[in-house]
């Protein structure tokens, strides 16, 4: 085959890659991997609805979300802890946080021979993640689970080593039950931790819990579902243990739907109320108010309305928690403020 | 004299170095301009912590405190352990290979080498997760508990730590020495080894002869290896736990350098956490410079004094850990 | 009749020769792992599938890395371009004007730059390609990719120039050619087999780079040719579903290893048998 016509093909191709690019709209993002689960979906389904919208999402944890959009590298970021004030500042456009769905963040387990739900409340959890509870057998968690026999096993915390909403999340909980927890370590979504072995991911942490006989540590609870990891349920104000569920999750939000701020950035952790998961979230989108590429934009906010109303039935297969009326209501309202001209 | 002729000719030889200089001081521009990037990047780091980096063990992004202590204990640690386990056995490689072997196994072996270095570093990884961490996993639950109690072998029996990453930096380690070590090897004149076999040497002492002259080429070998394991970051990072503690136990999970950049580098939500990852990445790039400088200019200074000797080694393409 | 310490010298050198025999027997079973281990876990997981279809969401079995392959051939295409012309040009430099401070300065270079970690290449063109342009894209992961490779090529290039009889640039020379005509007409060619062997074995190596393609390259979910996107690459890709829990994602992780080794494994067989070919050719 000549050189000639060689070229010619690969001109074609080219050509035909362009051309056929033209009319497909891709978006890259990139955030939380507590979402995950139900962003692939939605892109995936929306995709087959909109077979010209590629919206590329990549989880590389909530902090990685937060720094790629501030450094406006990727289109959109997905976080589960909110941007603090001193974040929103520094990012060269006005962000607006938007709510997607509800979450729970358990603690999982991997203790040979022990396949009952645990009890925990706050204080233990801390106390474990501190590296003050360093056996299973301790009485403090024998305590809470007195028919079931624990092993003289050592415990292995393990954490996030990424930035991580989902990180965010458990240190917020963290926090709120203990002083000691909010001096020491604090709350954003990387911190210093005390002990443990560090995963990347909410997929690394699964993984390295369901490899690692004698660990605990957190994840989204899909996460823990779709692995089929054990999880237990932890004490809530009201002095109840709540397993993580689509209605002890849809509890937590139920308080805050009524007194949601107008960015949208709020905590539920710890919240009031029976038959409330205290570990439960909003997991945000977030894009600028103006951004420069306009027909992104538009392509955007229409996925988001469509992931705020038809979007909202995947969640439930998925272990999320879809998100109350009100709020809905009010977000498709504060989606206007975004330019898509 | 054709002066016309020769005219030209020095301006095509002109015309010819410029263009292929030019090329040549892309490549230099290139080194140069990350040296230059990775410090312009780091400064704000570079000026807040100053030399305090390289001694703080804190790695606390919440409160702003960065200190790279834990990464740079854990990167030599993991290299010095990687070297210690693999400079024996690539030693014994080069000298079978070059030395001792039948020549029909010389061109198998010699390929199957090369297949070690060529396999890439996030099979490594790969394997490292679902093969090596739970073998050595056994290996550390098997230990009896009187060696438990060493600092060296404390700590729960998790697999992943520093053993694992050790292990699997000395198998990367393995075929580099062991293939410029054979170089280094044939480069030693023939009279050498025929002097002494002359002289009744066994064949250890013949070859311990060649080794001694081939010395400072054969650390030079070493070195690069060394420089290998320094840099390495997928499979590393796989299996060693990335926890930034210090520990002198083989069972801990610890951090490298090279891993906190890889794990950390898209999600440094504040400058200073950024300047401070890139501050990391500016040490790496200069002790890998160091390493790597003093392993080429001991192998090359025992080229050289070999070479002013007797009988050349017979030439030999560059094999693909040669070009590494 | 043999003294004692003969005995003990002879014992000796018996030990070290097992030892070394040992050696390469330790070195060598790792090697057989790994490849027992991705050929028994990739190939039951290999399928036309894998090869075709774009990867599923979370969760859902099936779907395959078509897209990674692709970008993984993308990238490394992307990354000779930049490199094959500096590394070649660099290289015959390099060899023409050996005893001069500058090419030792070029040589010095071209080894650091080997010497470079790849994690810091990557963050290095993450600040001057992706963060300038605000842009992840596979042109940022073939630059970075393209740096990697430059000395390599530069240095095999130069050494195989330098094999090069001296007779054939000296004879071109007398017969009137200037430098470019004698080194690209003659010397140039008689060592290109090897050159081109030396920048298949570099392209191999690279083909297996994780980490600079980590922040440049970043990855996509979808299948893309338009380099200034994000691509997906089969070490990247091999990368996250490792870590993942997904049982489903370890299984295509493991293929995507095997189709990795494959091709390391095919390249090095060629530059074998080429360097074989090669050298039977010189000594006619």
């Amino acid at each position: 085959m000549s050189a000639r016509k060689l070229l010619a093909i690969a001109g074609c191709a080219v050509a035909l890659g362009a051309g056929a690019s033209a009319q497909t709209v891709l978006i890259n993002g990139a955030g939380a991997t507590f979402p995950y689960p139900i962003y692939s979906k939605w892109f995936s389904e929306y995709n087959k609805v909109h077979p010209t919208v590629q919206i590329n999402y990549q989880s590389i944890g909530s902090g990685g979300g937060i720094r790629q959009v501030t450094n406006q590298t990727v289109f959109f970021g997905a976080t589960d802890g909110p941007m603090t004030n001193d974040q929103l500042i520094a990012a060269p456009g006005k962000i607006l946080h938007f709510p997607t769905v509800l979450g729970a963040v358990v603690p999982v387990y991997n203790i040979p021979g022990v396949t009952a739900e645990l009890k925990f409340t706050g204080p233990v959890l801390v106390d474990i993640f501190m590296g003050k509870l360093t056996k299973w057998n301790d009485p403090e968690i024998a305590r809470l689970n007195p028919g079931v026999s624990l092993p003289v096993a050592d415990i292995t915390v393990v954490h996030r080593s990424d930035g991580s909403g989902t990180t965010y999340i458990w240190v917020d909980y963290l926090s709120k039950v203990s002083d000691a927890w909010k001096a020491k370590v604090g709350v954003a979504t990387a911190v210093n931790w005390p002990s443990g072995v560090g995963g990347k991911g909410n997929e690394g942490v699964a993984g390295l819990v369901q490899q690692t006989p004698g660990a605990i540590g957190y994840v989204e609870l899909i996460y823990a579902l779709q692995n089929k990891i054990n999880y237990g349920s932890v004490q809530n104000l009201a002095g109840e243990f709540v397993r993580a569920s689509v209605p002890s999750v849809t509890a937590a939000a139920a308080a805050a739907a009524g007194k949601m701020p107008a960015d949208f950035r709020v905590s539920i952790t710890n919240a009031d109320g029976k038959g409330v998961y205290p570990i439960s979230s909003f997991t945000w989108l977030l894009l600028y108010e103006s951004p420069k590429d306009k027909a992104q934009s538009k392509t955007m906010v229409d996925f988001v309305k469509w992931a705020l109303t038809d979007g909202q039935k995947f969640c439930a297969e998925l272990g999320y928690a879809p998100l109350p009326e009100p709020v809905v209501k009010l977000e498709l309202a504060a989606l206007a403020k975004i330019k898509i001209s | 004299m054709a002066g016309g002729a020769g005219r030209t000719r020095r301006s095509g030889d002109l015309g010819f170095r410029l263009g292929t200089g030019a090329f040549a001081v892309v490549l230099v521009l290139i080194v140069c301009a990350i040296g230059f990037e990775l410090t312009r990047q780091s400064m704000l780091s570079i000026e807040k912590f100053g030399l305090n980096f390289w001694r703080t063990q804190v790695w606390d992004p919440v409160a702003g405190q960065f200190g790279a202590l834990p990464f740079i204990w854990g990167t030599l640690y993991s290299s010095i352990l990687a070297l210690a386990l693999a400079t024996p056995i690539a030693l014994g490689i080069a000298v079978f290979i070059s030395e001792l072997c039948p020549n029909l196994l010389r061109q198998p072996l010699v390929f199957l080498t090369e297949l070690l270095a060529a396999i890439p570093s996030i099979v490594y990884g790969l394997w490292g997760i679902f093969v090596l961490v739970p073998f050595v996993r056994s290996v550390e639950s098997a230990m009896p508990q009187a060696l438990r109690s060493l600092p060296i072998f404390s700590g729960p029996p998790l697999g992943v730590g520093m053993l694992a990453a050790g292990l699997i930096l000395a198998v990367m380690v393995i075929p580099f020495t062991s293939s410029v070590a054979r170089e280094v090897l044939k480069s030693v004149p023939g009279a050498q080894r025929e002097g002494a076999y002359a002289l009744g040497a066994t064949r250890f002492e013949a070859i311990r002869a060649a080794l001694f002259y081939a010395r400072t080429g054969i650390i030079g070998a070493v070195m690069l290896g060394f420089g290998r394991a320094l840099g390495e970051t997928m499979a590393v990072t796989m299996v060693i736990g990335n926890n930034p503690r210090i520990s002198a136990s083989l069972f801990a999970p610890q951090y490298t350098m090279a891993a906190v950049l890889a794990n950390e580098f898209t999600e440094a939500d504040t400058e200073l956490y950024l300047n401070a990852l890139i501050e990391i990445g500016l040490v790496l790039f200069i002790i890998t410079l160091i390493v790597n400088s003093l392993s080429r200019l001991l192998i090359w200074s025992m080229a050289r004094s070999s070479s002013t000797a007797a009988v050349a080694a017979p030439a030999e393409p560059p094999t693909v850990e040669e070009a590494a | 009749m043999t003294s004692r310490p003969t005995v003990w010298r002879k014992l000796l050198s018996s030990l070290f020769v097992g030892f070394c025999g040992l050696s390469v027997l330790v070195a060598l079973v790792p090697l057989a792992f790994i490849l027992f281990y991705v050929i028994n876990e990739g190939i039951s997981s290999l399928s036309f599938d894998f090869f075709t279809k774009m990867p599923k969401p979370v969760g859902e079995p099936g779907g395959g890395m078509a897209n990674a392959i692709v970008g993984t051939l993308v990238v490394t295409g992307l990354g000779s371009l930049f490199a094959v012309p500096i590394g070649i040009l660099s290289g015959v430099y390099m060899s023409e004007y050996a005893g001069t401070r500058f090419a030792s300065l070029v040589r010095f270079a071209a080894d650091t730059l080997n010497g470079v970690p790849s994690i810091v290449v990557g963050v290095f063109i993450y600040g001057i390609a992706v963060l300038p342009f605000k842009q992840f894209s596979a042109l940022a992961g073939g630059l970075a990719l393209g740096v990697m490779m430059i000395p390599i090529i530069a240095r095999t290039t130069e050494e195989l120039l330098l094999l090069v009889p001296g007779t054939m640039r000296e004879g071109a020379l007398a017969l009137g050619a200037t430098r470019s005509r004698a080194v690209f007409s003659v010397v140039l060619p008689a060592a290109l087999p090897g050159i081109i062997t030396g920048v298949v074995l570099a392209l191999a190596r690279i083909a297996g780079e994780t980490a600079p393609l980590l922040f440049t390259a970043f990855s996509n979910r979808f299948f893309t040719t338009q380099l200034t996107q994000p691509i997906a690459t089969l070490t990247v890709m091999v990368f996250t579903y490792a870590i993942s829990p997904y049982r489903d994602w370890h299984r295509q992780a493991w293929a995507g290893a095997l189709v990795l080794v494959t091709i390391v494994l095919i390249c090095s067989l060629l530059a074998r048998y080429a360097t074989r070919r090669l050298e039977s050719i010189q000594s006619m």
